[in-house]
């Protein structure tokens, strides 16, 4: 069939088109030109934009908390969540009850989940007081949320993997350690890539979290990059070119990590 | 069996904090509505907060039901293309599709702040609708594409062969052979429309219009810097409770979308 396909596309078309491509080349001119909130469009200004960006105080301590939050996050979460895969392996009623309570926490939004460990964590005193703790409880929220997801990802992976195999590694005395190292592992690799990919990348653009539950803080010390972004353009800068520039940055980032993630995890596989 | 007793732990360790939000909403705490005894003293809070919480209910109904629904009608008929017919520039609006996934929601919000300016749909529940949507094409089209490929060449064949038009063979026969994948897809646009907050953050200014966690994260603002904890737990329960309601009626189809996008990998 050739004929009517571009009517049934015309939709999606236009969607992308002009709520995807048009804003994409925008942020680029944005980027290089000297564009306030209020203001608009006040000509080129480049390469203050992305100068200035780089030079505001708070950028590389955002860089290094996201790294950090994006490191920590990640080991802990996958780790965890291989964990739940596990044990709810196999099918039966009680695995059942398992995997639907470490789901649910996956239904609420990113900023409900954030806005309940915000009145939780009110009733232990300090928590967020220090850098530290900020993080650590921040994480605690991430995980709480997330691990069901991941889990569920991990357990498509486990499925994948044939009986016969299990068997075939009995049989050769194998035991429970060394199939899990020699047998599940290695199979898993393209579910954990997916998994480490996708974290990574929500990590690094970790904001509603920060947002509502640290507000940055203790002294600025868990602003993550996007918060930064965020605030040059909306939260008191205005700058919408300054902004502009460090976004594009970040997607700059964010595609040379996925170029290097995919490379890695293919050559290993 | 202590794998079961550290299983059933775990389980409870979920979910706890849900039962606990549900619990403190309505019991008795110092600095809220609901000081002495059990009762509602919270929900009324929330309630009398500002535009109300019947408006805000009301927005985020409003956005989250258009997002579906531009999300479903955008994604059938570009699914169904992508899936059944041959056309120029097919595969470049596939990748386009599938690239709204790489750039980051801040990096597009820029400049659809500027855009939705000129477009006259600043500070609008439709605008906010039609950007939610375009960040749930990528899923949605990639599904629909993958339940329309799995339709029986036959069957196809067999309604066009009956004398259907193709849109006539889409309508009658072949989307009611994809419902799975219009209720996975459904329920993903919800849930994303009716979670999202850094969006109408960004591109809702007037305070009336906010949606639900916009207003409750605002609120934690109100009384001189003073937090009601309480109002903020009614609120979350407010929040949570039509997602996780929808999670257990439609789980099978929650799961069977990750189960779609874990192919992908």
């Amino acid at each position: 069939m050739n004929r009517g396909g571009w009517a049934y596309a015309t939709p999606t078309a236009l969607f992308v088109g002009v709520f995807f491509v048009v804003p994409i080349l925008l942020v680029g001119r944005m980027s290089i030109s000297d564009w306030g909130l209020f203001a608009g469009d006040r000509g080129v200004n480049v390469p203050a934009n992305f100068t200035s960006a780089i030079d505001d105080r708070l950028f590389w301590p955002a860089v290094w908390f996201t790294v950090k939050y994006t490191v920590v996050t990640t080991v802990i979460l996958l780790g965890l969540a291989l964990g739940l895969a596990l044990l709810v392996q196999e099918s039966n009623r009680w695995t059942g009850f398992l995997r639907t309570s470490f789901l649910v926490p996956g239904a609420l939004g990113l900023a409900s989940a954030s806005l309940l460990f915000y009145a939780l964590y009110s009733h232990l005193p300090g928590i967020l007081g220090t850098p530290g703790r900020a993080l650590w409880s921040t994480v605690g929220l991430v995980v709480w949320r997330f691990a069901g997801f991941y889990m569920l990802l991990l357990l498509v992976g486990l499925q994948g993997i044939g009986g016969d195999v299990y068997e075939a590694a009995r049989l050769d005395g194998a035991d429970r350690r060394q199939t899990f190292r020699h047998i599940t592992l290695p199979l898993l690799r393209p579910s954990l890539a997916l998994c480490t990919i996708l974290c990574v990348t929500g990590s690094m653009l970790a904001f509603d979290q920060f947002y509502i539950l640290t507000k940055g803080g203790p002294d600025n010390s868990t602003i993550t990059i996007v918060q930064l972004v965020y605030t040059m353009a909306f939260g008191g800068q205005n700058d919408l070119g300054r902004a502009a520039a460090l976004s594009i940055l970040v997607l700059l980032v964010l595609l040379a990590v996925n170029i290097v993630q995919f490379r890695g995890l293919r050559e290993k596989a | 069996m202590t794998r079961n007793t550290l299983a059933g732990a775990l389980a409870v360790l979920f979910l706890f904090p849900l039962g606990w939000a549900a619990v403190a909403s309505v019991s008795p705490q110092a600095g809220t509505a609901q000081v002495d005894g059990w009762g509602l003293g919270n929900y009324r809070t929330l309630a009398a907060y500002q535009a109300g919480i019947g408006q805000y209910l009301l927005n985020s109904t409003v956005v989250a039901l258009l997002t579906v629904l531009f999300t479903l009608v955008t994604a059938v008929l570009g699914g169904y293309a992508f899936a059944m017919f041959r056309f120029p520039g097919r595969n470049v609006l596939f990748l386009l599709v599938l690239a709204i996934l790489m750039v980051p929601y801040a990096t597009l919000l820029i400049p659809l702040y500027v855009l939705l300016n000129q477009l006259g749909l600043q500070n609008s529940l439709l605008g906010l609708a039609l950007v939610l949507a375009m960040f749930q094409l990528p899923f949605a089209t990639f599904m629909m594409r993958i339940s329309f490929e799995a339709i029986p060449a036959e069957m196809r064949e067999a309604a066009l062969i009956d004398g259907c038009g193709s849109f006539r063979a889409l309508r009658h026969i072949l989307v009611p052979a994809v419902r799975p994948g219009l209720i996975t897809v459904g329920l993903f646009a919800f849930l994303a429309a009716w979670n999202d907050f850094i969006t109408p953050l960004v591109l809702i200014s007037d305070s009336d219009k906010a949606p639900l966690p916009l207003a409750v994260a605002n609120m934690r603002q109100q009384v001189m810097g003073i937090v009601d904890y309480g109002a903020t737990e009614a609120g979350v329960v407010v929040l949570a409770l039509p997602c996780v309601l929808l999670f257990l009626a439609l789980q099978r189809h929650y799961v069977r979308g990750f189960m779609s996008g874990a192919l992908k990998g």
